[in-house]
């Protein structure tokens, strides 16, 4: 079932430079994003850094105000909401963040982290707040005696895991990860991965997954939509799409991530240019100045969504 | 990679810090010579003003014509004034006005001035650039002269004279306050507080006050000295406290309009003067020094 | 650079009417009714409304506002309502003696604390730093009055190297100096304080940037290095200091001039005060408003000379 559907997400920034006379610009972050997610299920977003996957799953959440578009979570218009209805849908959804460093406020303990928000939203208070605390602490594989101690006292995958406590403390049915494990030493990123796995399967909990990591995706979601500059180019179940992507950008994403097979080793594929500023995306498909394949129309005018199957992509050679 | 595998426990935590940062400023801080100096300067002060009913050989007010202007020594250790009040007893008790109106000046500046510059620096945008500008004028009026002109036309007393100097310290400690908020609203705790459905209110308040409260505070104890200093000086152009209660910039207009007769009057309140702002600067000092980063990694 | 120019000084005219705005909201909307505080409490009704038409309180405030501000950009200060002379008159006759100490002592303040700064950085941590630093904290924390006061009690009355009261001529130039030296050290000494601290901490945070490490590494001798590449960049916060310093300044040399008897805007400014002379009160502070916004304007200015980066 779907809890969580968004359409044509809009957000731009607008930046005023320069004196006396101002020249504005305006950056399209997210340009027009449509995708929904199903109840337990893992929803990966991946592209580039700048793509604008980060503003998506801050924008649904309303971290950022969208700027147009449509956010449905259970029948509820998220971007409607107001008081009590805004705060229960933060009960609903919640945000593991990308650097434990900064995601944990220095000058409160581990406890006053995580049963503030109970508090706030009424689930428990008192003895039965610092109860349910410790549970939470144990159920993320840290010691409940850790409570009082201060963030600066742990290493960053722990404190990954305090965040990922805190964001339990209100029971969510969707969590966003925006680069969970990014920020983190390759050994300790499989554990927190193993973690958030087992937190899925075991309170059946939706995720949106923002990551630029290929295998870290294909290992941890069931569909994944790939976004180039501002929009999403391709979507669709995890294995196909980044094992024989449609879209000519994820190909290119895809042959640029290793891949641990010895036997598959051959020629890396170049990427022709940079990746364009969102303030100034090319004319047409904003691929197709590195595009490889790419055809006269394709300067001219963006390419239309076309559906595969269980899979789609904007592409005219699809 | 196994989905079924547990999470492996946790050992003791590692790679942190094992001083923390309140403890590491403690100790810098006292063993900074320049704070402890400062401590015994200001306890000197505080000790004078609090017990001045018992410390002082004479009373504050009563005049004595008989011993006017006598010079230090024998029944009166640091002389007499013109109505031949103690010289001693006045500076004990002109104590309590410094401290008094310097703490409860800075005390609001730092409530109002905080506040403004706190919220100016979360919500952002125009309306941060507007306030700024506002407290930008207040900050290049010379403080001395907005707090002249301010007593001169509410007239001198002590609500006025904290009202004056308030006004003159709001706008450094809007920018003090503003400075760190700025950063702050980036970090990532903020924005799991409003995902997890804080009030702004509560994310202003409770998580971010007190990561800027230290910085606040240190200057608070700089801007105190620069309070009593200007206290100080408008009692010695004669807009302070009014007579006969002892103020050390007043004893110091007194001793000046007597300064070829008894040069004493005016030496002993400028000296107590100077104990305190010294005092108070080199707490501020050594406290700068204890909690600011850029020092601290050396 | 002429683009730069007059740019900033676009931008100084908001930044006026936001001074002047400032102005009149602490004179007018402080509570207490200003024609009472000049009468006295035992004014008839009578005398009290004719005051009030006399200074314009009895119009709107919103049309007294314009008019002030009206007058004020336009150069007209308004007139004394104890001599009836215009104010900018009376200013003009002894701003040359605020000048002469003002300028006198941020060159005092300057060519003592900027040397001092430097040495003190070079000598981190060592005897010269230490002193330098409890020397500079000492000068901050004396009130000019109290400074005055004492080199006025050692050098004047003790010693009689310098006169007590500093009553200056304008015409006779020896006399002008001499009479000037003790308020400008007096004013100077604290200065010199503040840019010593500065120039200090700005040289310190400048000679452990990466860029010096690199000319060093380059070969370049240690003194080139100072003097080349720290300096010039150290040099950027000390004028914003000495340019906000102006302020306290202004407000210093009102005390200096008191305890020395020296003719200038602070004892006009006292006089005023004493004689409840309301209109002159807001006309100097109109004045000093002026005088910030070209210093502010002039700091602005001195930046884009230092740095290059400002100009763009």
């Amino acid at each position: 079932m779907t809890i969580l559907t968004v359409e044509n997400l809009v957000k731009h920034f607008t930046v005023t430079k320069g004196f006396p006379r101002p020249v504005t610009t305006t950056v399209r972050a997210v340009d027009g994003v449509s995708f929904s997610v199903g109840e337990g299920e893992a929803f990966g977003i991946v592209g580039e850094s700048g793509c604008g996957k980060s503003t998506v799953a801050r924008a649904f959440l309303r971290l950022v105000e969208p700027d147009d578009g449509t956010i449905n979570y259970r029948g509820e218009d998220v971007r409607a909401a107001r008081g009590a209805t805004l705060t229960m849908l933060r009960r609903r959804m919640q945000i593991v963040f990308q650097d434990p460093y900064s995601s944990l406020n220095p000058r409160r303990t581990v406890g006053q982290a995580i049963i503030e928000p109970m508090r706030v939203h009424g689930i428990a208070t008192g003895r039965a707040a610092r109860d349910k605390a410790a549970a939470l602490m144990e159920e993320v594989g840290l010691p409940a005696a850790a409570l009082d101690r201060y963030p600066h006292e742990f290493s960053g995958g722990q404190r990954q895991r305090i965040g990922i406590a805190r964001a339990l403390a209100v029971e969510p049915e969707l969590i966003v990860a925006d680069e969970p494990v990014s920020a983190l030493d390759v050994s300790v990123q499989a554990q927190v991965l193993l973690l958030l796995k087992n937190l899925q399967r075991r309170r059946n909990l939706a995720f949106v997954f923002v990551s630029h990591d290929l295998g870290v995706v294909r290992w941890f979601c069931d569909r994944v939509a790939v976004m180039y500059l501002g929009r999403i180019v391709e979507e669709g179940p995890v294995a196909p799409v980044l094992a024989e992507p449609l879209h000519p950008y994820a190909r290119v994403l895809r042959d640029a991530s290793p891949v641990p097979d010895p036997s598959l080793r051959g020629a890396l594929p170049r990427i022709a240019g940079e990746i364009p500023s969102a303030a100034n995306p090319p004319s047409g498909c904003h691929f197709h100045p590195r595009c490889p394949v790419a055809q006269p129309e394709c300067s001219v005018s963006y390419p239309e969504w076309r559906d595969r199957g269980a899979r789609g992509a904007a592409c005219v050679l699809v | 990679m196994s989905a079924t595998a547990t999470p492996a426990p946790v050992p003791a935590p590692a790679a942190a810090p094992q001083v923390s940062p309140l403890r590491r400023a403690v100790q810098r801080f006292l063993s900074n010579p320049t704070t402890g100096i400062g401590i015994v300067l200001c306890a000197l002060v505080v000790i004078g003003a609090v017990f001045a009913p018992y410390l002082s050989p004479h009373d504050p007010i009563d005049q004595n014509i008989i011993d006017r202007l006598a010079p230090p020594g024998g029944d009166f250790p640091l002389g007499t004034d013109a109505y031949g009040r103690d010289v001693l007893s006045r500076i004990l008790w002109g104590a309590r006005v410094s401290l008094i109106v310097s703490l409860s000046a800075i005390a609001a500046a730092i409530m109002i001035g905080g506040t403004i510059g706190m919220i100016s620096g979360y919500i952002g945008g125009r309306f941060d650039l507007i306030t700024m500008q506002v407290m930008d004028v207040l900050l290049s009026f010379p403080s001395l002269i907005l707090g002249l002109i301010v007593v001169a036309l509410l007239g001198p007393d002590l609500v006025n004279l904290v009202v004056a100097i308030a006004l003159t310290a709001i706008a450094p400690f809007a920018r003090i306050a503003r400075a760190p908020v700025l950063a702050l609203k980036e970090r990532a705790f903020v924005e799991a507080g409003r995902a997890l459905g804080f009030s702004h209110i509560r994310v202003l308040f409770v998580h971010i006050l007190p990561n800027i409260l230290s910085e606040v505070l240190v200057m608070g104890s700089l801007w105190m000295a620069t309070a009593v200093r200007t206290e100080a000086s408008l009692s010695f152009i004669g807009l302070g406290v009014k007579p006969p209660t002892p103020t050390w910039g007043g004893m110091m207009r007194d001793g000046f309009e007597n300064i070829l007769d008894a040069p004493w009057l005016s030496i002993w309140p400028g000296l107590a003067i100077l104990v305190l702002v010294l005092g108070l600067n080199m707490i501020g000092d050594g406290l700068r020094d204890a909690t600011d980063p850029k020092l601290r990694g050396e | 650079m002429i683009g730069f120019i007059l740019r900033r000084l676009i931008a100084a005219i908001p930044t006026l009417i936001a001074v002047l705005t400032v102005v009149f909201l602490i004179v007018r909307v402080i509570p207490g009714d200003p024609a009472l505080v000049i009468l006295g409490d035992q004014a008839t009704p009578e005398a009290i409304a004719a005051l009030h038409t006399r200074l314009g309180l009895d119009r709107p405030l919103w049309e007294q506002y314009f008019a002030f501000l009206g007058r004020s950009l336009s150069g007209d200060f308004g007139t004394s309502l104890v001599t009836n002379r215009a104010i900018v008159s009376e200013v003009a006759a002894v701003l040359p003696h605020t000048l002469d100490l003002t300028g006198a002592s941020m060159v005092i303040g300057v060519v003592i604390g900027v040397p001092l700064g430097i040495w003190a950085a070079l000598h981190r941590n060592r005897a010269i730093d230490i002193a330098a630093r409890l020397l500079s904290l000492v000068g901050l924390s004396f009130p000019v009055f109290v400074s005055g006061v004492f080199l006025l009690l050692a050098f004047a009355l003790h010693w009689k190297v310098f006169p007590v009261i500093g009553n200056a001529r304008l015409d006779d130039f020896p006399d002008r100096i001499h009479k000037l030296i003790l308020p400008a050290i007096t004013l100077g000494l604290v200065m010199s304080a503040y840019v010593t601290r500065v120039t200090r901490s700005a040289m310190l945070g400048v000679l452990a940037e990466d860029f010096i490490r690199t000319a060093r590494a380059k070969g370049i001798p240690w003194r080139r290095v100072v003097w080349k590449h720290g300096l010039r960049n150290a040099l950027i916060p000390v004028v914003t200091v000495v340019g906000l310093y102006v302020g306290i300044l202004i407000g210093n040399s009102v005390l200096t001039e008191i305890v020395f008897n020296r003719p200038g805007l602070g004892k006009i400014i006292v006089g005023a005060l004493n004689q409840r002379d309301y209109t002159m009160l807001q006309g100097l502070m109109v004045i000093y408003c002026f005088l910030i916004v070209v210093v502010n304007l002039i700091t602005d200015l001195t930046y884009g000379l230092i740095d290059p980066r400002v100009k763009a």
